[in-house]
């Protein structure tokens, strides 16, 4: 099986290779990752894993640091750190507090 | 498992487990020459699972011929491609 992250060889458009301004979450998930690392609660590998796991419809629509976020949330969700519910409570509770509609 | 030398004619595994595979689909079931051993490191098949990656895999640089790689390359018959492969990926010829 061919994972999605998986391209050699494929048809593709030109590489995009002019560097782009970090948003403050992206640095925030980087600062995560570091973290996390540092209590050897993850490795760089575990993170290629899940983020090849995230299928291809997910991995092709995400941007670069939001699947580095969506497999760390199922990594750390696998290890028991927190569960599912905790995240999307989590997410309902963030979104009300920026006035969105919880939906 | 056999160590393999510079010169070394050997074939990648034409095989598609799941997990976190560093061997690219583009080379599996292909024919190399070895060109050199790096040494000997944590699996990353392993540590992908969380685990601490041992038994440590030798790692070696393999040349392909482009032509081998791709049916339509229409660059020179000498271009080759150099990738850095694990040793339980690949097998002497």
């Amino acid at each position: 099986m061919r994972g999605p992250h998986d391209l050699g060889g494929l048809p593709a458009g030109p590489v995009d290779t002019q560097p782009h301004e970090m948003t403050f979450w992206e640095k925030q998930i980087d600062a995560l990752n570091l973290l996390l690392a540092q209590k050897g609660l993850r490795k760089v590998d575990e993170n290629r894993r899940y983020i090849e796991m995230l299928g291809d419809d997910a991995y092709n629509t995400l941007s670069y640091y939001e699947r580095w976020t969506a497999a760390l949330a199922r990594q750390l969700i696998d290890k028991g750190l927190f569960t599912q519910d905790e995240v999307d409570a989590k997410v309902v509770e963030i979104r009300g507090r920026l006035g969105e509609d919880a939906g | 498992m056999a160590e393999f030398s510079r010169g070394d004619h050997v074939r990648v595994r034409d095989d598609y487990p799941p997990g976190h595979i560093r061997t690219p689909v583009y080379v599996r079931g292909k024919e190399g020459v070895v060109q050199r051993k790096f040494g000997s490191f944590a699996n990353p098949e392993v540590l992908a699972l969380g685990r601490d990656g041992m038994p440590a895999k030798l790692l070696y640089e393999v040349r392909f011929r482009q032509k081998d790689l791709w049916p339509d390359y229409d660059g020179s018959d000498g271009d080759t491609l150099d990738i850095d492969i694990y040793e339980h990926w690949l097998a002497k010829i």
